[in-house]
């Protein structure tokens, strides 16, 4: 019996199992996928946003504003890469200035520290490679670029690591209530005295199988471009452009990575499942960016990506219990999700707290480190690591200059990548120039020597992502 | 530090010549760098034959041109280290390499020969949109997978690009069980070597679907379909002519790209349309003391002209090396005209007494019938028939030296059509 389910290991299933993991109670995070940060985390424009569109007396505005100022402390815990590289939001004409001062004011109605408007002359000295056509912009220094999934596999990591179960390719089926919650899910029974339904797209399905429906997900698709590592970066901060009814606008922005995000749309789909690009949402999306940067090298696109938010049909973050006490919806967590998980789990822990008065572990270790990037360390570093497992010293992503030594680490620590692309988004290896042309088998020979598990078995991502069909010269 | 005379990045074909020919040439101290876990470069992969017909008058498996080389490379004592990645270059001609067995370690050289090959253009980069399944590769990257790793990656194939790459791959799918429902071409004629499409299609009964390309890839988690179009005259796809062929594997084969990252550390010019380094007629780059050869100048076609063109690096590292290296002759820039996708050599100095330099091109388009007109300044200086060109092989012109010699002017190519004379 857990005292604690959590239906969902995206980033905010993953923040408040962290935090949870600081009290003395048994907490299971539970995931359909094999691995974590599979859905909406997956595929976003990796934002900090720094709070100011939010509308002010929303859970929006509040959480957006706190979570911001989370970010350096955590990301410092948990060795996840965060950069505060401030925003911009571009007005292209005066109207679009005067969209800028009612952001400006909405800001300062959030508490958003530092916003200012700055001129034409100004922005140009600070980004030379803008639309020279640019009139103003509304510089917010607080906002940053994040890896959301390095970000969500260190929460699960370091609650793990806390003494929290993570249940992966566990789906949930079926939840009744008697006393407490028993939850089916394809792999057996999981029985909890509370459960945090942070589902995704899928909220509101998991809130129906227990409560009265109250709330719909929609599926909002988002594209986007992603270009390569350029010798000099073409953008310093993140470029917005004026929103209108459909959303922020197109984003041109540099990832934490060092490449180019380019996106997204909006639109809203059907198959929850559905995460394809489409030729011409590409192309509206690449025609929409060329107002930020008028010749955006499009020739130096790697690939192209679409991720779903989880839109509420009340536009605003669904974090209550449901009439069926002790089920605690966190549902809808669109833009601006990624930048208030911290201050979400925060608030979700002291509503888990009022219920169970539970205390404070005495050993809770805070501290995650990552998989050390070793052509980032120094010399020394690099020496000791390399004397530790000679490994260290095999290149075997050539585009992002990985070792053997960091996918093995990726592997065998708790919660070790299991698939090609659980590499990939532990220690890069495939998102790079080649997209894992040159690295993509070496990798399945690590992860099938490492786990002992036939190479054959070895998928790309998802369960059913085989890559290989057979042996050559094979006698059927 | 350990200090080499001259130390060559890359132990592929390019790579081993330009080594050979630099012993050949009087250079005792060479060091060759090889990434992969065997030299041989990328005709470890090569399983099919048709190389060595220039250079040996025999027809090789890519494995067998290689050996030739390596076993010349042993007879001659060469060193070479082979699972270590060079990731750093100077142009103080600093090398920074890494290996399991030795680390991480610096190096200096007195003069350097860029071998690195080429790379696959990828998906991502031909923008084809849908989902992103299990089931798509690079044709050479299935090529590895098959051929020296022994698994194969699907049962139902459609290969995009009418490239050698893809034509290869589309036999040995075959050969290996596989059904290729067709190898697709954007334009109007396949991409690749016309002895290919027969050796590799018509032979095995592999349609070659023409002006069709790929707009979309279904599939959850493997692939299960994609959307192929037709396209028209200028390459644009034309709508309505969508139709979905169920496949479970998609390979691109949709150009190479030259491998240039170190070359690019080193500051070393590279040529915006062969996406190589700027050489001269010695395979000199602009960084002194440092030459490059083979796929990462520009992508070839046939091996045999990668060894003579890495042959002519290894000897002009050598002559710099023995302070042999003499004065320009001339400055002569190339310049691609009408109808000529690149030049390489990109400059002409006449340093060494060659009585002939050759320049190396590709045509932008087919043509029957036809002659390079090749000009210095508003000079004809000569000019060359040819019944058919096509993008897909090299051209070579040769020119004699002395009419290049004192000049600036450029040197420019073009292709004119030849009114039945």
């Amino acid at each position: 019996m857990y005292d604690i389910a959590i239906i969902g290991a995206g980033v905010i299933g993953a923040s408040i199992a962290r935090e949870l993991s600081r009290y003395k109670l048994k907490v299971a995070l539970i995931e359909k996928e094999n691995d974590v940060s599979m859905g909406t985390t997956k595929a976003n424009s990796a934002i900090i946003h720094a709070g100011y569109d939010a509308l002010p007396n929303t859970n929006k505005g509040k959480f957006n504003a706190l979570g911001n100022a989370m970010f350096d402390d955590l990301c410092k815990e948990l060795d996840v890469p965060f950069k505060r590289v401030g925003s911009y939001v571009l007005a292209f004409s005066h109207e679009e200035v005067r969209t800028l001062e009612e952001l400006l004011q909405r800001g300062i109605d959030n508490q958003i520290p530092n916003m200012a408007i700055v001129d034409r002359e100004e922005l140009l000295k600070r980004e030379p490679n803008l639309n020279p056509e640019v009139v103003a912009g509304l510089y917010a220094p607080t906002a940053g670029i994040i890896g959301p999934w390095e970000l969500t596999i260190a929460l699960a990591e370091n609650a793990v690591d806390n003494g929290v179960d993570l249940l992966l390719n566990h789906e949930v089926l079926a939840i009744d209530k008697k006393v407490h919650f028993n939850i089916e899910t394809n792999q057996g029974l999981i029985e909890a005295k509370l459960v945090i339904n942070c589902a995704g797209v899928y909220a509101d399905q998991i809130h129906n199988m227990i409560a009265k429906e109250s709330f719909k997900i929609s599926a909002w698709k988002g594209q986007y471009y992603l270009l390569d590592k350029m010798t000099k970066p073409l953008l310093t901060s993140i470029m917005f452009q004026c929103p209108t009814e459909k959303g922020k606008g197109v984003l041109v922005l540099p990832t934490v990575h060092g490449n180019t995000l380019i996106g997204p749309d909006s639109e809203l789909f059907d198959d929850k499942d559905d995460v394809e690009t489409d030729s011409q949402n590409l192309e509206f999306i690449k025609d929409k960016a060329y107002k930020t940067v008028v010749d955006l090298p499009m020739n130096r696109v790697i690939t192209s990506f679409a991720g779903l938010r989880a839109k509420p049909s009340n536009h605003d973050f669904i974090i209550e219990e449901t009439e069926v006490k002790d089920f605690i919806d966190v549902a809808g967590i669109e833009s601006p999700g990624l930048s208030s998980a911290p201050a979400i789990a925060l608030y979700v822990k002291d509503m888990v707290l009022d219920k169970m008065h539970v205390e404070e572990k005495s050993d809770f270790n805070p501290i995650r480190k990552a998989v050390p990037h070793f052509m980032d360390l120094s010399d020394e570093d690099k020496k000791t690591l390399i004397a530790k497992d000679a490994r260290y010293g095999r290149i075997i992503c050539r585009c992002e200059l990985i070792t053997e030594g960091e996918i093995i680490d990726a592997i065998k620590r708790p919660l070790g990548a299991t698939t090609v692309d659980g590499v990939k988004r532990r220690v890069r290896p495939g998102m790079g120039r080649c997209q894992g042309g040159f690295c993509g088998s070496k990798v399945m020979e690590i992860i099938s020597r490492e786990l002992k598990k036939d190479i054959k078995s070895i998928v790309k991502d998802k369960n059913k992502s085989y890559i290989i069909t057979g042996e050559t010269k094979e006698v059927h | 530090m350990k200090h080499y005379q001259l130390v060559v990045v890359g132990g592929g074909p390019a790579g081993l010549a330009a080594a050979i020919e630099a012993r050949k040439n009087g250079v005792e101290d060479i060091l060759v760098i090889e990434r992969d876990k065997e030299l041989g470069g990328i005709l470890q992969q090569c399983i099919h034959n048709g190389f060595g017909l220039q250079m040996f008058k025999e027809e090789l498996t890519g494995p067998e041109y290689a050996e030739r080389y390596i076993v010349k490379l042993e007879e001659l004592d060469i060193p070479y280290k082979v699972d270590t990645m060079v990731v750093d270059i100077t142009e103080e001609k600093i090398i920074s390499y890494m290996s399991e067995k030795e680390g991480f370690v610096t190096i200096s050289a007195s003069a350097i020969v860029l071998a690195m090959g080429c790379r696959e253009r990828t998906r991502g980069a031909v923008n084809i949109s849908g989902s992103r399944p299990s089931g798509v590769y690079n044709a050479g990257m299935a090529q590895l997978l098959i051929n020296t790793e022994g698994f194969n990656i699907g049962k139902k194939v459609i290969i995009l690009g009418s490239g050698d790459i893809g034509l290869i791959m589309a036999r040995r799918l075959t050969l290996e069980g596989a059904e290729v429902v067709g190898v697709l071409a954007r334009g109007g004629y396949a991409a690749g070597l016309a002895r290919n499409v027969v050796q590799c299609l018509d032979d095995f009964d592999i349609p070659l679907m023409l002006r069709k390309t790929i707009i979309k890839i279904n599939g959850k988690e493997r692939v299960e379909s994609v959307v192929v179009v037709d396209m028209d005259d200028k390459k644009q796809p034309i709508p309505g002519s969508e139709q979905t062929i169920e496949c479970d594997t998609v390979l691109f084969s949709v150009g190479l790209i030259p491998e240039n990252e170190l070359s690019e550390k080193a500051h070393i010019k590279l040529d915006n349309r062969t996406k190589g380094p700027i050489v001269d007629d010695t395979m000199a780059t602009d960084v002194d003391g440092i030459f490059a050869c083979g796929n990462v100048v520009h992508v070839h076609d046939i091996v045999d002209y990668v060894s003579f063109e890495s042959e002519k690096a290894g000897r002009s590292a050598a002559n710099y090396i023995q302070g042999k290296r003499g004065q320009s002759k001339t400055k002569v820039f190339t310049k691609p005209g009408k109808g000529i996708g690149y030049i390489v050599p990109q400059e002409i100095q006449l340093v060494h007494d060659e009585k002939t330099v050759e320049i190396f091109m590709r045509v932008r388009s087919q043509a029957n019938g036809v002659k390079f007109v090749v000009k210095l300044g508003n000079d004809v200086i000569r000019e060359v028939k040819k019944n058919h060109v096509t993008p897909s092989e090299m051209e070579k012109v040769v020119i004699a030296s002395k009419v290049l010699e004192g000049t600036d002017q450029p040197l420019s190519v073009e292709v004119v059509e030849v009114s039945n004379e």
